[in-house]
């Protein structure tokens, strides 16, 4: 076989000028890639940067306040006289109205996962996916208007004597709020188990439900657990629906009948205020960030492991 | 006879089978009603409140005092500044982020970091990325409490969606796209921006309408950034009679948006204002709702006409 120039020898060096290895044009692909590897880079940075400003800020603040008193005090107050900077006020509110939150989202999220998964006709799925997706979008700010002058109004008819701040209505929402995100991840894990599973299943003379509760869900349990883990970090990390309906006093109980503010709640508070920059109550703020990013650090590793380790193969 | 009764027996038990089966049915279908019924209610809600405030001097009208003549003027222009800063902000970060972990990079050890960062990023609460905005675009770089701040903050918050949108709608590009384009003697960058980007460029495109629909509804991280809460007055004019026409002013003007309204009047006591917030929070969701829609939509078109 010849190649071409032996044909058209005077197009030749046109020819591996064009196509042959040119250094310019090598150059180019480089420098174009090394431009997106630091855009893919720059997601690093801004992790580093978080960690970096919320611990070099709470290291200045524990310079004033022992992590002990911190971890134990029962009371949180910086802002006053008398101040006090115990977190766990803080962190009741938040595992109080989380917990409601996930009472509600849990258990309606993976009845509408299995129903939507396995039982619904075609039809009712391409509504409901949509609508449900839709849900997911609607900005938290109005899911905390309907939580306090929509919920708590129609709580309060039932349950006489709720304040008009409560972490139960604001939980109550933030759960109905979650359900889209617990629904639809743990569907789709649903939906990954392979047909031929459910087939064998339904030949053993199983109904939907059978199959669906000893063959799906155990199959797909990784996925629905990743669910399960990503609604706690966003009832955990959620700010505007416990700032309005929950109220802003933080108050150590467990009881979802009171109000009491969360951490992220304690964050909006003071932000609303003027702070110094530098100030005590300004790197308050940074130490409350740093430990709801803490407990939402502890439950993505807790679901990364549980992806791992009962991740299914087929 | 033996057989008879075995038979019945089995019979009952297919039949309670069924019957949880019909239960479990009528379950689920509430489940959903669930989440679809109280959306309605909220919307319904907010309609009968908000629907007879909305009004041509809503729209073009400063807060004020008295809640009868407030308006939303200085939010929805807040919004759209802050949105067109963070699209410009993240959207090309997010697409060239995506294009690397798709088509670039190696099987290493940056390259895992990143990508487990990128999914860790998107479980951080949006609030952690106000303090970051607070921190860092407020007082170290001294931005202020900007809508150049505002936009960043929101722009690090949508990253992570930007950037797995671009990663899936890549990725479902056939191999043999790029195959046919190496063969032709493409460069890796030349086949990325004729066939890749292009191809992909619906559903990158769904990803950033999803993104910054997340982004106009965020409250938190702007209000950690100090955003004013009352604003009567409108950020400088991008454009302006004399040379060079174009000014950036506008960039570190105080601002207040959509959602910060709202919340400023869903808190204070007085019905009136909740009117207004009840009329803010309809605009805010038919936005949002109208956004979604549209990805939804775009998504459900290219499946539909998609065929490799």
């Amino acid at each position: 076989m010849h190649p071409p120039q032996t044909v058209r020898p005077s197009t030749d060096a046109a020819h591996s000028r064009r196509l042959g290895y040119s250094y310019r044009r090598h150059l180019g692909e480089r420098f174009i890639e090394a431009i997106l590897f630091l855009m893919a880079f720059i997601s690093v940075v801004i992790t580093l940067a978080i960690v970096a400003m919320l611990v070099s800020e709470s290291l200045v603040f524990f310079e004033h306040v022992s992590l002990w008193d911190f971890l134990t005090d029962t009371q949180w107050t910086p802002l006053f006289d008398d101040a006090h900077y115990g977190i766990l006020p803080l962190v009741s509110g938040t595992v109080v109205s989380s917990a409601v939150a996930l009472l509600v989202a849990i258990p309606l999220g993976t009845i509408t996962a299995i129903y939507l998964s396995e039982f619904a006709p075609f039809a009712v799925r391409e509504i409901a996916k949509p609508f449900l997706e839709l849900l997911g979008g609607v900005p938290t700010v109005v899911y905390g208007y309907f939580a306090l002058l929509f919920v708590t109004p129609a709580l309060q008819k039932i349950i006489p004597g709720l304040p008009g701040f409560s972490l139960l209505s604001a939980g109550l929402v933030m759960g109905i709020m979650i359900i889209p995100y617990v629904s639809s991840m743990a569907e789709d894990a649903m939906r990954s188990v392979p047909m031929h599973l459910r087939e064998g299943s339904y030949a053993m003379g199983a109904t939907r439900f059978q199959t669906a509760l000893r063959v799906v869900m155990p199959a797909a349990f990784s996925g629905i657990a990743a669910a399960y883990i990503l609604g706690i970090s966003r009832a955990v990390g959620e700010t505007m629906v416990v700032a309005i309906a929950a109220g802003m006093q933080p108050n150590l109980t467990w009881n979802p009948l009171e109000p009491a503010a969360t951490i992220t709640a304690y964050i909006v508070q003071v932000s609303l205020g003027d702070l110094p920059h530098g100030s005590i109550g300004y790197q308050t703020i940074f130490a409350a960030g740093l430990t709801l990013l803490l407990m939402t650090l502890a439950f993505n590793i807790l679901g990364h492991v549980l992806r791992k380790r009962y991740r299914e193969i087929y | 006879m033996r057989d008879d009764k075995n038979l019945n027996e089995i019979r009952t038990i297919i039949a309670r089978h069924k019957l949880w089966d019909f239960v479990f049915m009528i379950v689920g279908i509430l489940a959903l009603m669930i989440a679809m019924l109280t959306f309605m209610a909220l919307f319904s809600h907010m309609l009968i409140d908000g629907l007879p405030r909305l009004s041509w001097d809503f729209f073009t009208s400063f807060p004020s005092r008295r809640p009868g003549s407030a308006g939303i003027l200085s939010a929805w222009v807040g919004t759209t500044l802050v949105m067109l800063v963070t699209a410009i902000a993240a959207v090309p970060m997010g697409i060239g982020a995506g294009i690397y972990l798709e088509e670039y990079a190696s099987k290493n050890l940056i390259t895992e970091i990143i990508e487990i960062n990128v999914t860790n990023l998107a479980g951080i609460p949006s609030i952690i990325y106000g303090l970051l905005a607070l921190g860092l675009f407020v007082h170290q770089f001294g931005f202020g409490q900007s809508i150049l701040s505002a936009g960043l903050a929101l722009a690090l918050l949508i990253l992570p969606v930007v950037i797995v949108a671009t990663r899936e709608a890549i990725r479902a590009i056939p191999l043999v796209i790029r195959e046919g384009a190496y063969a032709l003697g493409a460069t890796k960058w030349q086949t990325v921006s004729h066939h890749l980007l292009p191809y992909s460029a619906a559903g990158i495109l769904t990803g950033v309408i999803i993104g910054l629909a997340r982004a106009i509804g965020e409250t938190a991280p702007i209000i950690t950034i100090g955003a004013l809460t009352f604003i009567a007055f409108l950020p400088p004019s991008p454009i302006k009679d004399e040379f060079p026409y174009i000014s950036f002013e506008w960039l570190m003007a105080p601002f207040t948006v959509m959602p910060i309204q709202m919340f400023n009047w869903v808190s204070r006591p007085e019905e009136e204002f909740q009117v207004n917030a009840a009329a803010a929070g309809l605009v805010l969701v038919v936005m949002t709702l109208t956004m979604n829609g549209l990805a939804i939509y775009l998504r459900y078109r290219m499946r539909k006409n998609l065929k490799w």
